[in-house]
């Protein structure tokens, strides 16, 4: 622990900080382009120079260079503030003064810091360099001429995404950055370069010319693209979602989010359920709350009613769905809509134990029928960590470039039995040990036998539980935990017959299974459940509501009302409640803070902000057997849930990313 | 500098040099280069094996040689590395060419030594010929480049074309030395001063002119 003098401010700083770190925790602010925390160090912008005794008599690059014994720091000092003038004037020479068309502006790093550490005007008379524009794809916009070259994208493609797609050409003030023979940047975490562009030169293309920062409304949420529960935040202008933003939470996200959570933002208002819908002849026609309302009290269900949880779905709005079920007195609810019926006697056996965090630090790890690069993509940069460290991955399922090392062991989940020796022996040795069964896993049975190999190999130790489930819902485990699960699954639902079923927002359901049924549809895009749907009533997509999530980890989260939902839609549970009313039931809530004060009091663990606790592991079942061949749930990483396919960004991605179409042509 | 660009991926550029492979003597030297680093890191071969490929690009077309896109992916391919970062050091480094070079690769080197000794007038007396900066002229003779210090500076002003040097350069010199690689045939290498050897100092030795004809002790006539 070296004691450092910062500006005669002695500190102890960890062993291995650098001198901008030991600045950091002396309160000082030290600018900067190329550092970044999560990133290699590359020392190549030059912003954080500062005087450091002993060392040569000349400012220091202090992100490169390590904080020891004795050293005197100073960040105030004259030759500091020219430095940094001298810098920012270097790095404006080539770059365009052109911030009032530029998507930067506002929350751009070199217009703040020119303000706060430049010289205030540029003594450079002769011509700037351009450099011609580089197509990346579909989501990252570029204006290449405003680079200054921090190398924060490369190293990002190459670091944390594992797919080195972007470069720097050429050398000296020609160097350029773009993507190999300017190919579309394809990965699923490829849009964060554009949050870590220090300037205007990757920008998102869906929000280009679209809002200023300042205009924004920011609100704090959870992604529901996954179910890893991404903190993000909700940028908003009027009733409309603009963008959609990463936030810091180095539990789950660092600071990542997947493309698909941070661009179905303009699905939001495409295909929008926005009035009540009934059909009537097949077709399906505009109507009044108390018409669809009247037609569902018509159906004299009784408790012969259904309650079917969509992906996105926040808790409260189930929590209240199987309050309106219990006092219609059926007990008919599921979430899992493909028809997976797990056992989920024991919330432990089917949770993402280790949690996302501490899976970096396993060093074996067998993962089960999950394509982890498109089910939780930004759990896969966790995993790609583990394996930076030394881990050891094997896989069973077919095969995806998982973009580190690892080791396929087979298609069929039977191989799950019969692992190769080589394996085995890595689990005998193995200090952390970890399983991960994905949803291709859950389905061909994998569970019984995963829980079994957990106690074979004793995967749940001192401080380690190396037992996981990764789902692939957001709504899954919040559901789960609400008991949104039947013994059987959705068969047994199916062979209850129900009159009534209440769709909310369930677009994977095969509907008809249910041929007799009034079907409901609660939800907020016109997709396949409301296609299905009898009766539509228009809800809201999650950022219109607040909502408690519970991510593959059991992490509790809350997220907050953004804007409001268009048209006649309403929040979900405002919809639920009118229906108790119709029905002549009550369901005991009458406002947001009673129904969230009545779950958090039958399910306590869902008023806890963090991991809720599940327990032990359930005991294997006997002879659990995982037979035939792993499919995996995810055709099309772009469109997995309505508001995706709702998205003409998403849309685009899917054919020009994963189909292949050509858009070359449209990126002038 | 800036004229440096990579050659269009084109179809064409695909059919002449998609099927890129190292030629029989070759494929011994690029094995003996990736093993002379330590496995796992035969990535580090990537320089001398950019210049091994475009040597033998240059033996196929009869120039100095260059590095067309399909090359550069043959060798990423071979180290087991991403195109980009070999696309990375190729565009680095000016001693790879980017795009087809002529049957002589002119450089004429135009840093301050050989500037003040007059490389000005070499680039008039190429420009002469129908050089332009960083094109190659319409015949396929020639192509010329203004490079940076080749580190002959004291044999100013100089030349490199293809892998030969021709230093003490005057426009006459100069212009016979073109002369004689258009009519075939293979001028003098080296400095074209009469009577100089190699960096000499012309006229003669001026330090330790007693060690010109035999070895000479001069400890003892230190003072």
């Amino acid at each position: 622990m070296p004691k450092v003098t910062v500006d005669g401010q002695e500190i102890e700083v960890p062993n291995g900080a650098t001198v901008l770190q030991a600045c950091e925790l002396a309160g000082k602010e030290i600018p900067r382009f190329c550092y970044h925390e999560r990133l290699s160090i590359a020392g190549n912008c030059r912003m954080c120079l500062v005087e450091v005794k002993p060392g040569p008599p000349k400012p220091q690059a202090s992100c490169a260079l390590p904080a020891t014994e004795g050293q005197e720091i100073r960040t105030d000092s004259e030759m500091v503030k020219k430095a940094r003038e001298g810098v920012l004037e270097f790095l404006l020479i080539n770059h365009p003064l052109d911030c009032p068309i530029c998507d930067q502006g506002g929350e751009c790093d070199l217009q703040d810091q020119t303000l706060f550490y430049g010289r205030g005007a540029s003594r450079y008379h002769e011509n700037k360099r351009a450099v011609t524009e580089k197509y990346m794809g579909p989501l990252i916009k570029t204006i290449m001429t405003r680079c200054i070259h921090c190398t924060r994208c490369v190293r990002f493609s190459e670091e944390i995404a594992g797919v080195d797609e972007i470069g720097a050409l050429y050398r000296g003030e020609d160097m350029q950055i773009t993507t190999y023979l300017e190919q579309a940047a394809s990965h699923e975490l490829s849009a964060n370069v554009i949050d870590l562009c220090p300037v205007g030169a990757l920008t998102s293309r869906p929000f280009s010319f679209e809002a200023r920062p300042w205009e924004l409304k920011k609100t704090l949420s959870i992604d529901v693209s996954d179910a890893t529960g991404a903190n993000i935040r909700v940028d908003s202008r009027g009733r409309e979602v603009l963008r959609i933003l990463p936030r810091n939470n180095d539990d789950v996200n660092e600071e990542w989010i997947s493309d698909k959570g941070r661009f179905q933002a303009d699905g939001l208002i495409r295909r929008r359920l926005d009035r009540v819908w009934i059909r009537r002849g097949g077709k399906l026609e505009a109507a009044l709350w108390d018409d669809a309302f009247a037609m569902i009290a018509g159906v004299n269900a009784g408790s012969s009613v259904a309650a079917l949880a969509g992906d996105l779905l926040d808790c409260e709005t189930m929590f209240a769905a199987k309050k309106l079920l219990g006092a219609l007195g059926s007990n008919l609810i599921e979430s899992r809509q493909t028809g997976m019926a797990y056992d989920v006697s024991n919330l432990a056996g089917v949770n993402f134990n280790t949690s996302l965090a501490e899976i970096e630090n396993a060093d074996t790890i067998l993962i089960v029928g999950s394509h982890v690069r498109w089910e939780a993509p930004l759990l896969n940069v966790r995993l790609r960590k583990a394996v930076k460290r030394g881990a050891k991955v094997f896989i069973v399922g077919p095969q995806w470039d998982p973009t580190y090392a690892a080791e396929f062991l087979g298609e069929d989940a039977g191989v799950f039995h019969d692992l190769p020796s080589h394996v085995t022996e890595a689990f005998g040795q193995a200090e952390r040990p970890a399983v991960i069964v994905g949803a291709g896993g859950l389905v061909a049975g994998a569970l019984g036998p995963a829980l079994a190999f957990a106690q074979q190999h004793n995967l749940v130790r001192d401080g380690w539980n190396g037992f996981n489930v990764v789902h692939t819902a957001a709504a899954r485990m919040g559901a789960l935990m609400l008991g949104f699960a039947q013994k059987g699954g959705m068969a047994d639902i199916v062979a209850a017959q129900p009159k009534l079923v209440l769709s909310l927002g369930a677009d994977e359901v095969d509907y008809s299974q249910f041929p007799g049924a009034l079907k409901v549809y609660i939800g907020h895009h016109g997709d396949k459940g409301a296609h299905a749907a009898d009766i539509i009533l228009p809800a809201s997509a999650f950022t219109e509501k607040a909502g408690t999530y519970v991510n593959t980890e059991g992490r509790v989260q809350f997220s907050d009302k953004a804007v409001f939902a268009p048209g006649d839609a309403r929040e979900d549970w405002t919809i639920l409640r009118a229906l108790a009313d119709t029905l002549g039931v009550s369901i005991g809530f009458d406002s947001f803070d009673q129904l969230r004060a009545t779950m958090i009091a039958e399910v306590p663990a869902l008023g806890q902000e963090g991991l809720a606790h599940y327990g032990a592991l359930p005991l294997a079942p006997r002879g659990a057997r995982a037979t035939g061949a792993i499919a995996y749930p995810i055709k099309d990483f772009y469109l997995t849930n309505p508001i995706a396919r709702a998205s003409e960004t998403l849309q685009r991605c899917s054919a020009e990313l994963l189909h292949g179409q050509d858009f070359a042509e449209a990126a002038e | 500098m800036a004229e440096r660009a990579i050659a269009q991926d084109t179809p064409e550029l695909r059919a002449r040099w998609g099927n890129f492979a190292w030629s029989a003597e070759n494929v011994a030297k690029a094995k003996e280069i990736v093993g002379r680093y330590p496995e796992g890191r035969s990535r580090s071969a990537v320089m001398p094996l950019l210049f091994l490929a475009q040597y033998q690009v240059g033996a196929e077309t009869n120039t100095q040689g260059w590095l067309p896109i399909p090359v550069m992916e043959f060798i990423a391919d071979y180290l087991g590395m991403p195109v980009i970062r070999v696309l990375e050091v190729a565009t680095f480094y000016t001693m790879y060419n980017l795009a087809p070079v002529g049957r002589y690769h002119v450089q004429v080197c135009g840093t301050t030594p050989c500037m003040l000794r007059g490389s000005d007038d070499l680039i008039e007396a190429c420009y002469r010929r129908g050089m332009r900066k960083g094109h190659t002229s319409p015949d396929g003779l020639w192509t010329f480049t203004e490079v940076e210090c080749m580190g002959n500076c004291a044999s100013a002003p100089m030349v490199q074309i293809n892998d030969d040097n021709y230093e003490d350069l005057t426009v006459e010199r100069l212009d016979h030395i073109l002369n004689e690689l258009v009519a075939g045939r293979q001028p003098k290498t080296g400095t074209q001063e009469p009577g100089r050897h190699t960096v000499e100092p012309i006229g003669g030795p001026t330090t330790l002119t007693d060690m010109v004809s035999d070895n000479h002790d001069y400890r003892g006539e230190w003072g």
